[in-house]
């Protein structure tokens, strides 16, 4: 047998250089670029972690979760209740925000999954309205008008405005491309070849042997998990917390899915390429007010109904093309 | 000791009764051949087999095991794999990896991709390894879903009307692929309505009827059998 298994492309050989360049640079932006560049990068980051961890979720588990702002403004109420309450470094407390909220998402996923479709994504919803509902009660932290982060607590974090902003800008970094390689690392695992055959197509998977339920509980509890900690650097990049920021239906959902659904929901591209359209539209028409709101609702609609698997789906039926191959080619070497 | 008994199933959707007290032993090494007009309840028998369908009574008995409250999923990892009578492909996969699913979660399977490699070169689908399954003609989409249930490593193989819709040559090639497997030591139990096929390949067939077996016996002995007769071409009427 001369048969060899790949899991590469020549074009994911080349996207993975470009990447490696982007990513040098992208560190490097805070002796290119002013404040403002690292601060749009950040949210760049925040969106592109959100957009590829709702995919997974919603597009190769069929789990469409309208709530994950439960789990964003979890995180964030983690790094203010441990940096205020008990007097933790703010940085410390990112990784604490990310097994809190995945701990918290245990009971959260018992109560959902007796939910089938339209009454999960409700059911979700309903779950972050509870905890907002919840946080705003708690009176030392701010209750419904919110908290902002004292200026000695900030300085933990270093202790000149450079190097804060650039702490908080590579933690961004670190977090934003992190989500989009760690998804990245389980589509490629054995639990990913599980989770594109689910995609796929559910009857067949469980009589192949796979355990659906568990493979789904995995996969929300670690999308939750890693939702905590871009909740956690959201609150680290706005110093300052409300209830209706830290769990906002439209910041945290809406924007998500308009992203993955333009991107292309169900491939690892789709999100990366969804958030820069996003990021692009909102640059040039966030002036325009509500009519930017409704050329994206439009733009929405029309690739839902002329291209349903979005514009990378689009891309990658046309030209065949994969940047972040998943996977399995035979290369046989005693073909004639 | 048998490999598979079914004792007293009962299963009912509504008021329809499609499983009715039905008992049924499969000894191991055995091709049987499941035969019956549409809504006799072969299908929903392989899905009580298999576990997608829970059973209202009775219990199914696989390698002395009661399996009757495991799922579906952990069926298949005892050895118990199905082939779907409307083809299953994950379609956005290739053939390769749709075959690797089956070896990765199937029965302890040590080397997957060996595995899945092994199993193409047998059913004659490795030239096809890295096409789409979405994109599969309807032979090579049966002929699929047995590799990937083959991949499994099963000690009982369900096929649910693998040789419908199929030319004859094409039948011919995949009854060989079966009586392959067989050889290897895989029980079949074969739902089928192309009957010459059936026929060529089974040691024993029985004959459902409204959720009932109504014959069961030597391939030649049912075909033989009144009760066929009469289910399939209606009874004899004398003017």
């Amino acid at each position: 047998m001369s048969d060899i298994i790949s899991r590469s492309t020549l074009a994911s050989k080349l996207a993975g250089l470009v990447a490696l360049v982007a990513i040098a640079v992208l560190i490097a932006a805070p002796w290119w670029g002013s404040v403002a560049t690292e601060r749009l990068i950040g949210e760049f980051m925040v969106y592109l972690a959100l957009a590829s961890l709702w995919n997974l979720l919603a597009g190769y588990t069929g789990l469409v979760s309208v709530g994950q702002q439960s789990f964003v403004g979890f995180g964030a109420y983690i790094v203010f209740s441990l940096a205020l309450l008990a007097g933790w470094n703010p940085l410390y407390t990112v990784p604490m925000a990310g097994i809190a909220t995945a701990l918290i998402a245990i009971p959260v996923a018992k109560l959902v999954f007796r939910l089938q479709g339209a009454y999960f994504a409700i059911g979700t919803w309903v779950v972050a309205e509870v905890f907002r509902l919840g946080f705003a009660q708690m009176s030392i932290l701010g209750g419904g008008s919110g908290k902002s982060m004292p200026a000695n607590v900030v300085k933990q974090i270093a202790e000149t405005k450079f190097w804060r902003e650039a702490t908080i800008y590579w933690l961004a970094i670190a977090i934003g491309i992190g989500a989009l390689a760690m998804v990245y690392a389980l589509l490629r695992s054995r639990i990913g070849l599980a989770l594109t055959a689910i995609r796929d197509n559910e009857t067949a998977s469980v009589s192949l042997g796979i355990r659906i339920e568990r493979v789904k509980y995995l996969v929300y509890v670690f999308v939750a998990g890693m939702t905590g900690l871009v909740g956690a650097l959201f609150a680290l990049q706005k110093i300052r917390i409300t209830p209706d920021a830290a769990f906002s239906v439209n910041d945290w959902t809406a924007f998500v899915i308009f992203i993955v659904v333009i991107g292309g929901i169900g491939t690892i591209e789709g999100p990366i390429f969804g958030t820069i359209i996003y990021f692009l539209l909102r640059e040039f028409l966030a002036d325009l007010g509500s009519i930017y709101l409704l050329i994206l609702g439009a733009l929405a609609i029309g690739v839902m109904l002329t291209t349903p698997k979005g514009i990378w789906g689009f891309i990658q039926a046309r030209f065949n093309l994969s940047l972040f191959p998943t996977g399995f080619r035979v290369l046989s070497k005693d073909k004639s | 000791m048998a490999l598979l008994s079914i004792n007293a199933l009962t299963k009912r959707f509504g008021a329809l009764l499609v499983t009715d007290d039905l008992s049924l032993d499969v000894a191991s090494g055995d091709i049987l051949g499941i035969l019956g007009p549409n809504g006799a309840g072969k299908t929903t028998l392989f899905n009580l087999v298999a576990g997608t369908v829970k059973p209202d009574a009775g219990t199914i008995v696989y390698q002395g095991q009661d399996i009757s409250n495991i799922g579906a999923s952990d069926r298949c990892r005892l050895g118990i794999a199905r082939s779907f009578q409307v083809p299953h492909p994950f379609s956005g996969m290739t053939v390769f990896e749709n075959v690797l699913v089956g070896a990765a979660f199937g029965r302890d399977v040590k080397d997957p991709e060996a595995k899945a490699l092994a199993i193409l070169e047998q059913t004659g689908m490795k030239s096809k390894a890295n096409q789409l399954a979405g994109g599969l003609t309807l032979l090579d989409r049966k002929r699929l879903e047995m590799s990937r249930a083959l991949a499994t490593n099963p000690k009982l193989l369900l096929l649910d009307e693998i040789a419908g819709g199929l030319t004859d040559s094409e039948c011919a090639s995949l009854l060989a692929a079966i009586k392959d497997v067989h050889s290897t030591g895989v029980t079949i139990v074969w739902i089928e309505h192309v009957v010459h096929a059936l026929l060529s390949a089974a040691t024993r067939l029985v004959v459902l009827n409204f959720g009932k077996i109504i014959v069961d016996g030597t391939p030649s002995d049912v075909m033989e059998s009144r009760e066929v007769k009469s289910v399939y071409l209606g009874e004899d009427v004398n003017v």
